[in-house]
């Protein structure tokens, strides 16, 4: 890369991180876009289809991801933490890197440290052939975080098919060497990767970086479902979240979406919306704001896959505020989904099927709905690590948890930090389109840092 | 009795309901009468009045609070309900038996009118230390106790009950715990009297029963009733005094060594089980069931301790039934309830409650609460269980295995 331009981090290669450091790289400056999982791609891989206009999420999704893979401009850090930041600490900023870490405190100039985490895997050397994880005495037995639990994976994987850069990662938390400190008499994944990648010595290692401006894009976390009890999830597994009916779901999820509860396609499908949001009790005093389209976009999925489901959807309000989302939410209702206004308050076990009971507030009266499959809504919480990384670049955070923008109208993606702008949920939840557009803005301004710095440079 | 709205609107601070039906979703008597806590609410806020009286069902809340733990909005559904019955108590017109439930606490300290001075004829030749605030001198001459045992009404008179405040100082006395009772000085707490709407009496019960136990300078409080230990812990102020229902204190109790199980419980006609790892059924280890009541679980998030006591029984096997913890299913004996009927005789609570009991294949229905051991009893009865599933509180099965 050019050292001699400044150059910008971004922080979270979801599709926030993603746009934005191609923003950034495409006006011709570098892009150091730092991921902690073994691939790029965030909670948008996750998802089936987009609404409203059922675009398969992937398949929009999978070209950026390869975009920042292959670009130029762009080191991709995956597997790879921020662990500190100095901000620059006087003056006008300008751009004049210092050529050692230990040469001084020039302005404009942010010090980042990153840690590698070791993968394991040399992944100069790893051609993603796969030959490892069915080798891998764990195979079958380690909860797939991408496939929110639903299939089990071995102790060396890639979180998905698609997976940039499509390299092995061992993990640390479920391999038998790197846990109990052996694994049989010889290694399996070893003596199954013909490229002879697999490196156990491999350590952590830490990365110097100076950037001119920062991008924050760490995403969102969805609320444990169990801080409901009422609603059995953990107790039933007929009772789901959204975010697990989106694996299910998807074509290249784990039953290849084929939509299959307990061994069998459910006929009884309830959704319920607003599970844990709009309840200060939660700690979720906020509309989640996705969930009312994404609901509808399940319960079109259910339709299309089950001609003759009976769809119910519990609601409190519907907002479709979106463009073509009111839209959406009409085609849907035309698609006999059959909308109930009433937020469930119970659900328990009868026979092989799980009981739904609300009231039905319009027509005044207790009901009960039988359901093969129940959907949650989970609320968008901020990630469980926000408080750190809000220590971390010394963040402001809003009431909500969220980090805060300098001027909620104003100045939307700016904080109080010159130099370091905030893009997607972790600012708070917005649905794609505003995340794109949020990363397109915070690229912006970014980039209108590095042109000043870059003019800026001394000669 | 038609009533302006807006004041009780906002002084219950109705304004910030949504509307969004958890409250009467929940709701457990919702099912079998016309009570709508929403729809009430509604009115309350778009009506100018209220006639209360058109409102029968106002008496069949059971105070569970279901609705209340559920509101997302901090609303307070059954708040409403309990200012409502407020209104009937002040224009006398009540159900006569709640009206008779009221004067025998303002009386005689208990609802059911029975002799003050026979409020300590339970213990039955236990011996039972009773204290008394220092200026009064009676009992141990005022020499007070470290943890005051309050033993309720019900378990006071009632022959059913009393067995369980008899096996609880059994169980203290072995442990050594320093303790000590109010005698005939004990009076009703007050619980389901604020819940009846009664608020001038409560507050006197308060103020009253707050001087007495304060003067007795123990530090820890223990109660037999769930409803008891819920209005001493939430609605009196007792200097900091640590409130505990006896679950808890029983639990620690066994925690620390000071309470050890000699043998399984030799639950009466029953033959005795082997000892542990004996195979399950009849002859074999005994299973029960325990139904968390409203007060104690739902209301203060008590669940694990009374749990904790049963699968620590040697012999026992504790099942769950499929509504267990924050989804207990209320057995109508709360707010009011034990003195009036409802508006509707036929469907009880408790009968299907009493059912999913019997499903889990459990020979003891374990509660830990004097209504839910009434209320559950008789329903198990009414429904010809009575062959196969007993109801018991979990102090006499403890109680059988010291």
């Amino acid at each position: 890369m050019d050292r001699s331009k400044p150059s910008a981090l971004v922080i979270g290669g979801g599709i926030a991180g993603i746009q934005a450091a191609l923003d950034i790289a495409d006006a011709g400056y570098e892009v150091y876009l730092v991921e902690r999982e073994p691939s790029v791609g965030g909670r948008m891989a996750q998802l089936d289809k987009t609404f409203p206009t059922l675009d398969c999420s992937s398949c929009i999704l999978t070209p950026k991801m390869v975009d920042v893979g292959r670009h130029p401009n762009i080191e991709l850090m995956t597997y790879c933490e921020v662990v500190s930041v100095t901000p620059p600490s006087r003056g006008e900023p300008s751009w004049s890197p210092s050529p050692s870490p230990e040469g001084g405190d020039e302005g404009g100039v942010f010090r980042v440290r990153v840690r590698k985490k070791p993968r394991y895997v040399d992944v100069k050397k790893c051609t993603g052939c796969g030959l490892c994880a069915e080798a891998c005495r764990m195979k079958g037995r380690v909860i797939s975080r991408f496939d929110e639990g639903i299939v089990k994976r071995s102790a060396i994987y890639v979180p998905f098919p698609q997976a940039v850069p499509l390299k092995y990662t061992v993990d640390p938390t479920a391999c038998l060497y790197l846990t109990l400190g052996v694994c049989g008499k010889t290694f399996l994944c070893k003596e199954a990767c013909p490229a002879d990648a697999i490196d156990f010595e491999q350590q952590e290692e830490f990365v110097d970086l100076e950037v001119g401006a920062i991008i924050v894009a760490t995403g969102f976390d969805l609320i444990d479902p169990r801080t409901k009890p009422e609603f059995g999830y953990g107790v039933y597994p007929e009772v789901m979240t959204g975010i697990e009916f989106e694996r299910l779901s998807s074509a290249s999820g784990p039953t290849m979406g084929e939509i299959i509860v307990n061994g069998k396609e459910p006929k009884d499908i309830v959704f319920i919306k607003c599970v844990g949001s709009r309840d200060p009790h939660t700690g979720v005093p906020y509309c989640s704001r996705v969930c009312c389209m994404y609901t509808a976009k399940h319960a079109h999925l259910v339709r299309d896959k089950i001609p003759d489901a009976r769809i119910t959807v519990f609601y409190i309000d519907v907002r479709a505020f979106g463009k073509g989302y009111e839209e959406f939410y009409d085609r849907v209702k035309h698609e006999r989904v059959i909308y109930r206004r009433g937020e469930p308050a119970e659900v328990y076990r009868r026979g092989d099927k799980v009981v739904v009971l609300a009231e039905d507030t319009l027509l005044g009266k207790p009901i009960e709905v039988e359901a093969d499959l129940v959907v949650l809504a989970t609320a968008i919480v901020p990630r469980s690590d926000v408080a750190d990384v809000a220590t971390l670049l010394g963040l402001k955070r809003s009431s909500d948890g969220f980090f805060q923008e300098v001027h909620p109208k104003l100045r939307p993606v700016d904080t109080s930090l010159d130099g370091v702008f905030l893009a997607g949920c972790c600012q708070g939840p917005k649905d794609i389109p505003d995340t794109v557009a949020q990363a397109k803005a915070a690229a912006s301004s970014a980039m209108g840092i590095l042109t000043r710095l870059e003019k800026d440079r001394p000669a | 009795m038609a009533l302006k709205t807006e004041p009780i609107a906002e002084q219950l601070e109705l304004f910030g309901c949504i509307q969004c039906g958890k409250c009467t979703g929940g709701c457990p008597v919702a099912r079998k009468t016309v009570l709508n806590i929403r729809s009430m609410i509604y009115s309350m806020l778009v009506e100018p009045e209220l006639d209360v009286n058109a409102h029968p069902e106002l008496w069949d809340c059971t105070s569970c609070f279901t609705c209340v733990e559920r509101c997302p909005k901090d609303v307070r559904p059954a708040e409403l309900i309990i200012s409502l019955r407020g209104q009937l108590v002040e224009s006398g017109r009540i159900p006569e038996t709640i009206g008779a439930a009221l004067m025998g606490i303002f009386r005689q300290g208990n609802p059911s009118g029975m002799a003050r001075e026979d409020r300590a004829a339970w213990v039955n030749g236990t011996s039972v230390p009773v204290v008394s605030p220092p200026e009064i001198g009676g009992g141990r001459g005022g020499a007070g106790c470290e943890t005051l045992y309050f033993v309720g009404c019900i378990p006071s008179y009632d022959p059913r009950v009393q067995v369980v405040p008899r096996a609880l100082v059994r169980a203290f006395t072995a442990a050594g715990l320093d303790f000590g009772t109010l005698g005939t000085e004990e009076s009703c707490c007050g619980n389901e009297v604020r819940r009846m709407g009664e608020a001038g009496l409560f507050e006197m019960l308060v103020e009253e029963n707050g001087e007495l136990i304060r003067s007795i300078g123990a530090s820890r409080l223990v109660t037999t009733s769930p409803h008891c230990f819920n209005t001493f812990k939430n609605e009196y102020s007792l200097d900091g005094m640590e409130v505990l229902h006896y679950t808890q204190l029983i639990a620690e109790l066994i925690e620390q060594g000071r309470l050890k199980f000699s043998h399984p419980p030799h639950l009466p006609g029953r033959p005795s089980p082997p000892e542990l790892g004996g195979t399950e059924g009849r002859q074999g280890r005994i299973t029960i069931t325990y139904h968390d009541p409203c007060f104690l679980g739902k209301q203060n998030h008590i669940f694990d301790e009374p749990r904790a006591i049963l699968a620590g029984l040697p012999g026992v096997k504790l099942v769950e039934m499929d509504r267990n913890r924050e989804r207990s299913l209320c057995c109508e004996g709360g707010g009011g309830r034990m003195w009036t009927e409802g508006t509707n005789l036929e469907e009880r609570l408790a009968f299907q409650r009493v059912h999913e009991a019997a499903e889990t294949g459990a020979e003891v229905l374990a509660v830990a609460c004097p209504f839910c051991l009434l209320t559950l009893e008789d329903a198990v009865k009414v429904q010809g269980l009575d062959d196969r599933l007993r109801v018991m509180d979990i102090m006499e099965i403890v109680d059988l295995a010291l």
